[in-house]
């Protein structure tokens, strides 16, 4: 069972705080996303996990077993870097064999040339290439075991790295952004071959990326993390629908959530939505939104531009006095609205999300599932 | 109408010469445009070393008028003489040293610098002084320092109870002496090359390797930082391999190719030849071994290291 606990964890690097008191726990099979804005200390917790930092302070167990202090050889885990991380010298197969033969042969047994003589070592070598071309028929790289990683592309070296982290059978796979180096159409195949290989080998996935779209498909839970703060965990559907934080609510979610500061609003709006007092930011998602005849509004202001995406359009209403910007998503069928038309909006009551000055959700008992209802 | 047509009829003009003439004229043209490299290469380069192939048949001597072409003669007086034999022997005694002494320690000063952050500029500097000092100067001080008397290695021996040794005095000991300063002098070098290459190492690899398993020192060693260095380590080994051959100054003034010729090397042997004896013929027989030598080494270095080296 590759349970990971992580509690209290630290990292400063000099007097920047990369990470603030960041406990989370991970079952075991689960396949977490870390997620959240460059800079934010995503790959630092990755990095923390796998044993390739120290943290300054806090607690890390693996499988129920205290890790602080054991070196990443001992700790169990595979990982997969966004630079594939292969060793540019070595064939395929020799990439893929070598967490293996840095394992079960001895120092003296993988010695250049006299290694060879030493007794087991043939037979070890024999069973190490066997496994090894195991995992690259799973990942169809098996034609490729003889060449040189410079001579594949982008989508095959990304194979042969999860192929390396693989052989192993490790309890925990660490994946830094594994995709972002891919074009958007490889990443979306590997993307599903990825949770593909999650299901098959039940191993327990941590996986750090900064797109959104990639948390939100691939994830049992995803955490999102920003400065050095992890703000909320959860299934990707609560996180999207049911956001503990502003930040949460703006970075998940593609056009980002509306967000209006509570001093524009009029007071017949406040009540309509049963703004509370400590109420600083009422937010609402584009698709929650409606644009009805201006005369019929409690919240007004003027199509600024009108962006038609196929089935979708998205359009951007600047609203009277100092509310700023919004987007609404209205499908392809209804009216167009071209820049410069006075329009109205309105927004049920229920669907929307109150966030107090610090940008924490007031009250968040009284709204909750507001979206799901 | 005209104004339009007119060069269109020049091209098709130019187009219908017999392409022979067009051809000689671009062959003249690449020629002329070569000429500033071709005129140099060959007045510095091949145009001397024609003269020294040429001079080596001959009993020419510095200073006179008249000479004869002797056939190999040289060669045959050259592979006679023990003399030659004994310094062909030092030379590449002192080549096999120098290269792996300057390459390893080099290696070892470079991975030290970039692991630790403290005074590593200070450090960098203070290795590299041995390179940029000039190696005469450089030598006396050494030539003090190891002064069976005076000197400073003496003066430690002492301290620890030892007796004292003639450094350059004594056969066995004066080409390691000289070595010991090659080494010093050149792997300054080597270090500032390793630390470019080092630092072209991207983190990943480390941590890709730290993750398989390769966490000890030696691990590392062999499967990032020898592969990932490997053209620097070449070219290093290269460089320092020919100037260990033509290792002279040190000689010259430390112990001028004595004693009983235990540090007579193919360079001294060429300078004593040429110049003190003014046999120039002869010396440039030798020349023309140096040459062949130092050529078929670089070729063989390149052809192994080739095979073996990954260039990214």
């Amino acid at each position: 069972m590759a349970t990971i606990e992580i509690l209290d964890i630290e990292k400063r690097y000099g007097d920047t705080s990369v990470l603030k008191n960041v406990s989370l726990s991970v079952e075991d099979g689960e396949f977490l996303t870390l997620v959240g804005p460059s800079g934010c200390g995503k790959s630092t917790l990755l990095r923390i996990i796998a044993g390739l930092e120290a943290p300054d302070a806090g607690a890390l167990r693996i499988a129920d077993r205290d890790v602080a202090k054991d070196r990443p050889k001992q700790r169990n885990v595979a990982m997969v870097f966004q630079s594939y991380a292969l060793y540019p010298h070595l064939t395929v197969l020799d990439n893929i064999v070598m967490p293996l033969r840095m394992r079960r042969l001895t120092a003296a047994q993988r010695f250049p040339l006299l290694g060879r003589w030493m007794p087991g070592t043939r037979r070890i070598e024999r069973e190490i290439r066997a496994e090894a071309e195991q995992v690259a028929s799973l990942l169809g790289v098996e034609p490729l075991l003889a060449r040189k990683p410079g001579q594949l592309s982008g989508g095959q070296r990304q194979r042969v790295a999860l192929g390396r982290a693989m052989v192993r059978q490790p309890a925990v796979f660490l994946m830094d952004e594994p995709l972002s180096n891919l074009d958007a159409k490889l990443r979306v195949q590997m993307r599903s071959e990825i949770m593909a290989l999650h299901r098959q080998i039940g191993a327990t996935f941590v996986y750090v990326t900064h797109d959104q779209a990639e948390a939100m498909t691939m994830s049992d839970r995803v955490a999102v993390m920003m400065e050095g703060e992890l703000l909320q965990v959860a299934a990707p559907e609560q996180l999207y629908s049911d956001p503990d934080d502003l930040r949460v609510a703006e970075m998940i979610g593609s056009p980002q959530i509306n967000a209006v500061p509570v001093h524009a609003l009029n007071r017949q709006l406040c009540l309509a939505w049963q703004l509370s007092q400590d109420t600083a930011v009422a937010a609402f998602r584009p698709e929650n939104a409606i644009i009805i005849r201006p005369a019929d509004a409690t919240l007004n202001g003027t199509v600024a531009v009108s962006e038609h995406l196929g089935a979708d359009v998205f359009v951007h209403v600047r609203l009277d006095g100092d509310a700023g910007t919004i987007v609404i998503r209205t499908d392809r069928t209804s009216p167009r609205h071209t820049a410069g038309t006075a329009v109205g909006v309105s927004v049920e009551g229920r669907h929307v999300l109150r966030f107090d000055a610090k940008k924490k959700r007031c009250c968040p008992s009284q709204d909750h599932g507001a979206l799901v209802a | 109408m005209t104004a339009l047509s007119s060069p269109r009829n020049a091209i098709s003009a130019a187009g219908a010469r017999p392409v022979s003439a067009s051809k000689q004229r671009g062959d003249r043209r690449g020629w002329l445009y070569s000429a500033p490299a071709v005129v140099t290469m060959g007045g510095l380069l091949f145009g001397p070393l024609l003269a020294v192939m040429l001079f080596s048949l001959t009993d020419w001597q510095l200073g006179q008028e008249q000479f004869s072409f002797i056939g190999a003669r040289n060669f045959q007086e050259l592979f006679a003489d023990t003399v030659f034999w004994k310094s062909l022997r030092n030379t590449f005694l002192y080549v096999l040293l120098v290269v792996p002494g300057t390459v390893i320690l080099g290696l070892i000063v470079a991975v030290l610098l970039e692991s630790s952050n403290e005074l590593k500029g200070l450090y960098r500097t203070a290795h590299f002084i041995p390179v940029m000092a000039a190696t005469s100067a450089m030598a006396i001080v050494w030539g003090t320092m190891l002064h069976p008397t005076i000197g400073l290695f003496n003066h430690i021996l002492y301290g620890l109870g030892y007796s004292g040794v003639s450094w350059l005095r004594d056969e066995h000991t004066a080409l390691l002496a000289l070595v010991l300063i090659g080494i010093w002098q050149g792997f300054g070098y080597a270090m500032v090359l390793f630390i470019a290459g080092l630092k072209a190492i991207p983190q990943n690899l480390y941590d890709a390797a730290e993750i398989d398993g390769a966490d000890s020192v030696m691990d590392r060693m062999r499967l990032v930082v020898l592969p990932m260095i490997g053209p620097v380590l070449m070219f290093v080994m290269v460089v320092t391999a020919v100037r260990a051959f033509s290792v002279f100054d040190t000689v010259r003034v430390l112990t001028a190719g004595g004693p009983n010729y235990s540090t007579d090397v193919l360079l001294y042997r060429l300078n004593t030849e040429s110049f003190d004896y003014l046999r120039t013929g002869y010396g440039a027989a030798l020349t023309v071994v140096f040459l062949g030598i130092v050529i078929a080494i670089t070729l063989l270095q390149a052809k192994i290291m080739d095979r073996r080296v990954h260039y990214s």
